[in-house]
C-alpha cells in the first residue's frame, strides 16, 4: 500500500531507486526546515508574485457568484511557477546543476528555464513536436530563458512522449541531474511532493474567499490533465467534507472518466490504455490536458468519493475561452477553459474556480479554430 | 563455461531466429513482449518495439511466439522481458502461469525494481546507482542469475565497454551468491569479451535486434562471433 491506496509507487528502472531514495530524504529534511519554507516564502512574494487574487466573475456567470482564483497572474502565466520554484531549491540543496523537465503546453518549461536561469542552473526540456507546432510562442520563451528545448519527434509527439524522454535522460545522467517533474504524476516521492508545492493555492484560495464571502464554497473546480493544479486547489478543502471538489478533465484524454488501472511514466493510476496494458492516445485541443496519465492521488481520491471528476469538449471549453475574454476581460489559457466550461452549469452558486493560466500561448490554436 | 545471452522481440519471424541464435552458441533467449512506453529502452529496442505492436503483437500473440520458440530450441532456457502494464492488465500470476506454460525460465520486468512485488519470482536487476543494500536485495530475490546494468542509461550499443562494470561486478560478487550476467551497450566481440572477463555472462540486446533483420543466417552469424569472443 502506498499513500493513496493501490495507486502510486515506484515503477522505474534500479537505476533511478537510489536518486528516489535520495529525493524523499531530501525532501523530508526540507519540508522540516524552517528556511526552506522562508526562502520558498521570500521566492514566492518577491519575485513570483504571490499571493494572487480572487476575482469574481459576475458577468461570465450572472446568478452565481463564481470566483477566480487568479494563478494566471502568476510570474510566467501559470500556476507552474509554484512546483518549479520549490524543486529548484530542493534540487539546489541536493547538490544538482543541471535539471531535466518535459512539457506538453510549455508552462512548466517555462516555469523550468525561468527558475533555471534564476538559479545559474543548465536546462534541457523535451517537448513533443506536435507541442512545439502548437505552442510556438513558449518554444520561442525557453530559448531566450537560455533553455535547450529538445524535440521529441516520435509516438504521438506529445506530452506522453516528451516524458518518456525527460525520464531516459534522467537514467542516462542521474548523477548531475534533477528532474523537475511538471505535475502531481511519476514515481514517489513526486505526487506528493508536486502537491505539496502546489497546495498553496488552495489555502491562499480558502482564506480568501472566507474573507470575501464568510463561507466555504460550495464546489471548488478546476481542469485536470496530469492534475497539478487541481490537487493544490483541493489540498486547501480536503477536509471540509461539506466542499465539492469537482476536476474537469478533457472529453477526449478522461484517464479518470474513462480510463483503467495501469502503469505509466512510474506510477500505478487511472490510465488511458487497451485491455493489453498499452498506452493508447488522448485527443483534447489542449496542449497541458493532452496526456493518457493523471496523478495517483486523483485516482485515489475518485475512488473513495471525496472527489468527482466530469469531463469538457474541445468546442465547450472554446466557448468557454470565449465567453471569459468577453465578459470579464481575462482570456484564460485552454486547460482552465475547461474547468469554467463546466462551473457554469453546476448545480451550486457559491463556487471556486482554479483559473490555472493565462491564454496568451493558445491565441494562434484558438484562431485557427474560429 | 561464460554464459550468452540474447534478446530478441517478440515478432512472427522470431522462433525462427532464435533458433539461428541458439546455432551461434546462446545460451539464454530473452524475448521482449513490446510495450508502448519503454523506459528503460533506446531507440534501437523502442522503435522494434513500435513495429511489433503496429504488427499486432499484444500478450497473447507473444505469448504464442514464446510457445512457438520453445518447440525450436531444445532445452534453451526463454526468459520473457517487458514492463509492469503488461502484466498489470494482463493479470500478474495468470501472466507468469500463462508464459511457464508456454516454457518460459522466469522473466524480467524492466520497471519493477527490486523488493516490489516480491512474490512475482524473476530476474531482478542492478545498476552502478545501486546501493551495497538494494544488490543484496535484488540478489535474494533474484531467479536464477542477478541482472548486471552495466551503465546509467538505456539500452543500445555504445563506442566502448562501460567503465563502471568492474566496480558493479566487485560489489556484487561480495554481496550475492549468484551468476552475474552483464548487459546494456554490450554490441561488438571485443566488449562481450571484456565483459565476460569481469562477470559469469553477457547479455546483448539492440545489436542483436538490428542484426536479426538481416534475417536468420546473419544472427547465426553474428553470435557464432560473440560466442568465440568469450
Amino acid at each position: 500500500m502506498t499513500a493513496f491506496g493501490t495507486y502510486g509507487g515506484r515503477f522505474v528502472p534500479e537505476t533511478l531507486i537510489p536518486a528516489l531514495d535520495e529525493l524523499e530524504q531530501g525532501w523530508r529534511e526540507a519540508l522540516a526546515d524552517d528556511s526552506f519554507h522562508a526562502e520558498l516564502h521570500h521566492l514566492a512574494t518577491t519575485y513570483a508574485g504571490r499571493p494572487t487574487p480572487l476575482t469574481l466573475a459576475e458577468r461570465f456567470a450572472p446568478g452565481k457568484r463564481i470566483y477566480l482564483k487568479r494563478e494566471d497572474l502568476m510570474h510566467t502565466g501559470a500556476h507552474k511557477l509554484n512546483n518549479a520554484l520549490g524543486q529548484a531549491v530542493l534540487a539546489r540543496r541536493l547538490g544538482k546543476q543541471r535539471i531535466v523537465a518535459e512539457t506538453g503546453a510549455g508552462q512548466h518549461g517555462v516555469a523550468t528555464a525561468t527558475v533555471c536561469a534564476r538559479f545559474g542552473f543548465e536546462c534541457v526540456v523535451y517537448m513533443g513536436e506536435e507541442d512545439m507546432r502548437r505552442q510556438k510562442p513558449n518554444v520561442e520563451r525557453m530559448g531566450l530563458l537560455g533553455a535547450e528545448v529538445r524535440a521529441v519527434d516520435f509516438g504521438t509527439k506529445t506530452l506522453k512522449e516528451a516524458t518518456s524522454e525527460a525520464i531516459r535522460d534522467w537514467i542516462t545522467n542521474v548523477e548531475t541531474t534533477h528532474y523537475l517533474i511538471g505535475s502531481c504524476v511519476g514515481p514517489a516521492p513526486y505526487p506528493e511532493l508536486v502537491a505539496e508545492l502546489q497546495s498553496v493555492i488552495g489555502r491562499e484560495a480558502r482564506e480568501q474567499l472566507l474573507a470575501a464571502e464568510g463561507r466555504l464554497p460550495e464546489a471548488v473546480v478546476a481542469c485536470v490533465g496530469g492534475g497539478s493544479n487541481a490537487i493544490g486547489m483541493f489540498h486547501g478543502f480536503l477536509e471540509d467534507a461539506d466542499v465539492r471538489l469537482v476536476g474537469v478533465e478533457a472529453a477526449g484524454a478522461a484517464s479518470l472518466g474513462t480510463g483503467r488501472t495501469g502503469v505509466l511514466h512510474g506510477a500505478r493510476s487511472s490510465i488511458l490504455a487497451d485491455e493489453d496494458g498499452q498506452i493508447t492516445d488522448a485527443h483534447s485541443i489542449s496542449a497541458g490536458l493532452d496526456y493518457p496519465g493523471v496523478g495517483p492521488e486523483h485516482a485515489y481520491l475518485r475512488d473513495i468519493g471525496r472527489a468527482e471528476y466530469v469531463g469538457a469538449t474541445d468546442a465547450e471549453a472554446l466557448a468557454a475561452f470565449g465567453e471569459l475574454a468577453r465578459t470579464e476581460g481575462i482570456i484564460p489559457a485552454l486547460e482552465p477553459a475547461h474547468a469554467l466550461a463546466r462551473a457554469r452549469e453546476l448545480d451550486a452558486e457559491l463556487i471556486l474556480v482554479c483559473l490555472s493560466g493565462r491564454g496568451d500561448k493558445d491565441l494562434a490554436e484558438v484562431l485557427a479554430q474560429s | 563455461m561464460k554464459k550468452l545471452v540474447i534478446y530478441l522481440m517478440a515478432e512472427p519471424e522470431t522462433p525462427e531466429l532464435a533458433r539461428a541464435a541458439v546455432d551461434g552458441g546462446a545460451d539464454i533467449v530473452e524475448l521482449g513482449f513490446p510495450f508502448s512506453d519503454p523506459l528503460a529502452d533506446g531507440p534501437v529496442v523502442r522503435r522494434a518495439g513500435e513495429r511489433a505492436l503496429a504488427r499486432g503483437m499484444r500478450t497473447r500473440q507473444c505469448l504464442d511466439v514464446l510457445a512457438q520458440t520453445r518447440a525450436l530450441v531444445d532445452d534453451t532456457p526463454i526468459v520473457p522481458m517487458t514492463y509492469a502494464s503488461i502484466l498489470e492488465a494482463y493479470g500478474w500470476e495468470r501472466f507468469s502461469e500463462d508464459a511457464a506454460s508456454a516454457g518460459a525460465t522466469s522473466m524480467i520486468i524492466a520497471d519493477l525494481p527490486a523488493g516490489e512485488r516480491p512474490e512475482s519470482r524473476r530476474v531482478q536487476m542492478v545498476a552502478p546507482t545501486s546501493t551495497d543494500e538494494r544488490i543484496a536485495l535484488a540478489g535474494a530475490e533474484t531467479d536464477g542469475w542477478l541482472y548486471l546494468v552495466t551503465l546509467t542509461g538505456t539500452t543500445g550499443a555504445r563506442g566502448e565497454l562501460s567503465p563502471a562494470l568492474a566496480g558493479l561486478t566487485e560489489r556484487a560478487r561480495r554481496l550475492v551468491d549468484v551468476p552475474l550476467y552483464a548487459g546494456f551497450g554490450i554490441s561488438t566481440p571485443e566488449h562481450a569479451r571484456a565483459a565476460a572477463e569481469l562477470a559469469d555472462g553477457v547479455v546483448v540486446g539492440s545489436r542483436a535486434v538490428q542484426v536479426a533483420e538481416e534475417g536468420p543466417g546473419a544472427l547465426r552469424d553474428y553470435v557464432a562471433s560473440l560466442r568465440a569472443a568469450i
